[in-house]
């Protein structure tokens, strides 16, 4: 008993300190002078559950641990049929949800349709921060900064020189892509750690360039008025702002919807998202892909065999960054307004947290872990206030409990048919 | 001529004020990166935890009409030193500990959501709005005359100079006297070898969180003595800062972080007064990159050779 007695007070006492401290006071500015109020007596009652909790848990730690075992989540891949006949099955599904997503704003709410664009901006940004973090093992927290330069790119094209957005979608990937080229010559040298904070570094800089670049930028108070796509000329206002251009329902001859717009702007995204996931899915295929795992995996092994390490992790830094700035772009011409404010680290822990919680490497991982993360928050709007408190708490969890993620990636393999498989 | 001169002695003393307190920060992760060889990057929020800490002491005893300025200072440095050290011992345990070992990746995206998790926790708790306290140290010396430039220095900034001087004479002997600091450099020398020589490396481990957080925590209070003014976000910059300082000096190497606190501090002071204050980050950050682009191994550390 005494062998967990004292580590037990031990963890009472630790947890009795932090909470207390910061939870239990509460300080206050009134007037000039400083003042202290104690918490609700529901708080102090919380704090003390919570010292009763980590004392009986530590006390009973030895027993507890075979009783409890945490859940372990069924995978995808466990569910399906091995094989061929799986290889099938997969296919149909993906064409069937493909099918549903194009279908399915037709039949729904302006609302969810909006927050569903949200949701692929993200999934965009995730699948593209995967290709850094996941597959090529290197941890880039500043990766909101490439999305800022893909949204300034169109913004500021369009507001100076009248460009429209399919023009600007290529540069806003290439542009980003030289950012992050830029960026990552010099210190994709460096060790993981040295990576992280260069590159924390790099997005508030980007960040406070925006901020104070007035004359340009209009520093804090952003670009306004930037125009939404159109599609083969044909705009989506009630008149065109362009006198060449014409409006989409007068060009159909139907009545005006503000809700065409947003169905628009959903399947442009869903059109990017469907190529951003090819494009990664091919890429994972090819050497180079494999190149960013085994690096990832073994750095000193790679270099034995002649790949040279910084090209590798160069290629995976702009490759990632290109889809930052495809997501940036879009990003912009869906909101018509952009300033630094929707470019902060915040931005860039929400991407880790939607790479981290779907899996590293695993691209139906990302997807599904971006959805749930952007429609999650909306659903439970009384639980916003909490939301980064509890992705900070995720990312910890995550790491201990389950570092692959929802859905472990699973490497594209061929399995050579044995003899007895055959028949 | 003269102005000019006073204006520059002005900037420097303002300089090293900032300096030091990065300085102090930057031990923090200089020591953890030394023994484990990874970034504490939750140790900004310790700070930030040490200066709220700071401030509820401070008007705690204000409230109860303790006037002597000594008493209260010490028992608010005791108090928030002990509390932050709490934070450093339990961030260890929760976030560090279970994924030692294992890929470096995992840890670093750990001490992220801890670091993430810890400033919205107390956001929660303490509100997200600046919280400021009057000051308690004021006056102050001025040279030079009142028509043309004052430079002032005052005692608040002799007290930062005097507690952060004490602070790191008093580091520097635990670290070469004391058997704890003999065990904490032999396990940044090899850990391994330490643990087969009898030495509980977890606890030493342990312990060198909690002295980085201790120390965080005095920064806290002097920089929040000193600005006046807290709030949940202001662990972040300063985290960033204080890396920037230790990778400056030397990773690993406590001389190093000092005087690399003290050059990042000046170079910053010297930057808002004669380029532009809003671009202080910018090139406090930018001299991060250069650093690590050049010497990569900092002023004072040790280059670092590669074993296979």
């Amino acid at each position: 008993m005494n062998r967990t007695l004292y580590p037990a007070i031990f963890a009472a006492i630790v947890t009795l300190i932090l909470t207390s401290m910061m939870l239990g006071i509460k300080l206050k500015t009134e007037g000039i002078n400083l003042t202290l109020h104690s918490a609700e007596g529901s708080t102090w009652t919380m704090i003390f559950v919570a010292t009763a909790v980590v004392f009986l848990f530590q006390l009973f730690r030895n027993q507890l641990t075979g009783l409890v075992k945490l859940p372990t989540l069924p995978t995808v891949e466990s569910m399906l049929p091995e094989g061929k006949k799986g290889d099938r099955i997969k296919t149909l599904a993906v064409c069937f949800i493909v099918a549903a997503a194009l279908i399915w704003p037709f039949y729904a709410s302006r609302g969810a349709v909006d927050l569903a664009t949200l949701a692929l901006i993200y999934i965009m940004l995730g699948l593209g921060l995967n290709i850094v973090v996941g597959l090529a093992g290197l941890l880039d927290l500043g990766y909101v900064a490439f999305y800022a330069v893909g949204a300034y790119t169109y913004a500021l094209l369009s507001l100076y020189y009248d460009v429209s957005f399919w023009v600007a979608l290529p540069i806003c990937g290439l542009l980003a892509a030289l950012f992050g080229f830029l960026l990552g010559f010099p210190v994709l040298r460096l060790r993981g750690d040295y990576l992280a904070i260069v590159t924390l570094g790099f997005g508030e800089i980007i960040r406070i360039l925006l901020l104070n670049w007035t004359d340009v930028t209009g520093g804090p108070n952003g670009i306004s008025r930037i125009p939404k796509p159109d599609i083969f000329g044909l705009e989506f206002s009630r008149r065109a702002k362009d006198p060449d251009n014409m409006p989409f329902h007068e060009f159909f001859g139907i009545a005006y919807d503000p809700s065409y717009k947003v169905i628009f702007l959903y399947l442009l995204a869903l059109l990017l998202v469907l190529v951003t996931v090819y494009v990664i899915n091919r890429l994972t295929r090819m050497p180079i892909g494999r190149a960013w795992e085994a690096l990832r995996e073994d750095d000193i092994a790679c270099r034995s065999l002649g790949l040279n390490p910084t090209v590798v992790k160069l290629t995976a830094f702009t490759i990632g960054a290109s889809f930052a700035g495809f997501a940036g772009c879009f990003f912009s011409a869906r909101q018509g307004f952009i300033s630094p404010e929707s470019f902060v680290f915040i931005e860039s822990a929400i991407i880790l947290a939607i790479v981290v919680l779907g899996g590293m490497g695993s691209q139906l991982g990302v997807i599904l872990a971006a959805i749930i993360l952007t429609v999650l928050p909306e659903l439970a709007r009384e639980f916003q206030e909490y939301r980064m408190l509890m992705f900070g708490l995720l990312m910890v969890f995550m790491m201990i409990w389950k570092p692959q993620g929802l859905v472990p990636m699973k490497r594209p393999h061929l399995e050579l048919s044995t003899g007895d498989k055959a028949k | 001529m003269q102005e000019q001169l006073l204006y520059f002695v002005q900037q420097l003393l303002n300089g090293l004020t900032i300096g030091s307190t990065y300085a102090l920060i930057a031990i923090g992760y200089t020591m953890v990166y030394g023994i484990i060889g990874m970034i504490n990057f939750a140790h900004g929020e310790v700070y930030m935890i040490g200066t709220y800490v700071a401030f509820i002491v401070i008007a705690g005893l204000t409230y109860l009409g303790l006037e002597s300025l000594p008493l209260v200072f010490l028992a608010a440095l005791l108090v928030s030193m002990m509390v932050a050290a709490t934070y450093g011992f339990t961030i260890e345990r929760v976030a560090y500990r279970p994924l030692r070992g294992g890929p470096r990746l995992l840890a670093l995206i750990s001490a992220i959501g801890m670091s993430i998790f810890l400033q919205n926790f107390v956001r929660l708790a303490q509100g997200s709005r600046d919280i400021a306290m009057p000051s308690l140290v004021t006056g102050g010396w001025t040279f030079g005359s009142p028509d043309t430039f004052e430079a002032s220095l005052s005692y608040m900034q002799v007290i930062i100079f005097i507690v952060t001087l004490v602070t790191m004479g008093a580091l520097t002997l635990f670290i070469t006297k004391s058997k704890w600091g003999r065990a904490c450099r032999s396990c940044s020398q090899d850990l391994g070898m330490t643990n087969l020589l009898g030495i509980n490396t977890n606890n030493i481990i342990a312990l060198t969180f909690v002295v980085g957080a201790a120390l965080a925590a005095v920064a806290g209070l002097l920089l929040g003595m000193y600005y006046g003014v807290v709030n949940p976000y202001i662990g972040f910059i300063a985290g960033l800062k204080a890396f920037t300082a230790a990778v400056l000096g030397g990773i690993g190497s406590i001389p190093g972080a000092m005087l690399g606190g003290i050059l990042l501090g000046t170079t910053e002071a010297m930057t808002s007064a004669y380029f532009s204050s809003e671009y202080k980050d910018v090139v406090a950050f930018g001299l991060l990159i250069l650093v690590l682009l050049f010497r990569p191994s900092g002023l004072l550390g040790k280059p670092e050779v590669e074993k296979i």
